[in-house]
């Protein structure tokens, strides 16, 4: 399918948009640094395992891979008691809604992670019933490719969300 | 408990079933643990394994293998890879041949890593690496141009992020 290619950034960030943070990170005052790095430290998920991808959610909580060496083993099955969303497989148009009252039930401060392609942009279902993307009904902090991704794919989004909320302050 | 065994009549008879279960527990803690401490110890995936980023190659004098020929874009089961060839301008030519390979994009937010697409070149021109280090915070950042894909992967555990501030 023919996308628009638009100048994107291999892996992440360019040099400017670097010393961009770097420069947020110097504005911040202790407060904020200590509540977002608190904040980074034992974000708990909710369970939307959907899929697939909710196997190699699960293998990254276990054992091998260990999810609770960041304060992460504790998947809440509440999303009141959560903070983080992991979307972990393909999001038919039936559940849509009910991820979205699950969303919404979810206190601030509440980040969101979409695992595998199916939940970034529909991955290999180029159809009508499942939804191209879960950021058409949530808004999206890291995408994390793979079909499904290996545990340490997960693991390096997860890292690379921590870097996200610990650089960005508390103030939106 | 075995059908022959009473549950403990006394206080002390209870605790010592209580003392057995904990020892159960307690030897856990003195077995030597599976966990692969992630991003300080990576292991490498298996060698034939295809999860990760595409790389295209090139010939020892710089030339590009990849001719344009669209052949990983039509084997793509999740239309992932979009191609546009050209011919080659004589006085500076792209690849060997006629063709190349004028507009390469991968979307890795459709990529099911099949490897599918590196079965169908025919000039061994797309292959996989083992760089599974992608995660991205917008949809454009995940679509790799050419010239990204060009570029050969950063070792594992090099990607910006693996190091923990």
């Amino acid at each position: 399918m023919p996308v628009e290619r638009i100048q994107g950034v291999h892996l992440g960030r360019t040099a400017a948009e670097a010393e961009e943070d770097v420069k947020k990170g110097v504005l911040l005052t202790s407060l904020d640094r200590a509540v977002s790095w608190a904040r980074k430290q034992s974000m708990w998920p909710v369970t939307f395992g959907l899929a697939c991808c909710a196997i190699e959610m699960m293998a990254t909580g276990a054992a091998d891979y260990d999810l609770s060496r960041w304060g992460m083993e504790l998947f809440r099955a509440s999303p009141r008691q959560a903070d983080l969303m992991i979307v972990a497989g393909r999001v038919s148009q039936k559940m849509a809604p009910v991820l979205r009252t699950i969303y919404d039930q979810m206190p601030e401060p509440k980040w969101v992670i979409s695992m595998g392609v199916c939940a970034s942009a529909g991955g290999m279902f180029t159809n009508y019933a499942i939804l191209q993307g879960v950021d058409t009904i949530v808004p999206v902090d890291i995408y994390v490719p793979g079909c499904p991704p290996k545990p340490e794919m997960l693991m390096y989004g997860i890292l690379r969300l921590h870097e996200k909320v610990r650089t960005k302050g508390t103030v939106k | 408990m075995s059908r022959g065994e009473q549950r403990p009549q006394d206080f002390l008879g209870g605790l010592a079933a209580a003392a057995r279960g904990m020892g159960v527990v307690i030897k856990q803690v003195f077995r030597p643990d599976v966990t692969e401490r992630y991003p300080q110890q990576i292991d490498e995936p298996p060698p034939r394994s295809h999860i990760g980023r595409h790389l295209l190659n090139r010939y020892e004098n710089g030339l590009e293998k990849c001719i344009g020929c669209e052949l990983c874009a039509y084997a793509c089961p999740a239309d992932a890879i979009w191609v546009e060839g050209a011919d080659n301008d004589p006085e500076n030519p792209v690849s060997p041949g006629e063709r190349h390979a004028k507009d390469y994009q991968i979307n890795y937010l459709r990529c099911i890593m099949c490897g599918l697409c590196v079965e169908a070149c025919p000039t061994r021109a797309l292959t996989m690496t083992h760089a599974y280090e992608m995660a991205f915070t917008s949809r454009e950042d995940a679509i790799f141009t050419k010239e990204q894909l060009l570029e050969p992967p950063l070792p594992l555990g090099t990607a910006p992020g693996t190091q923990e501030g």
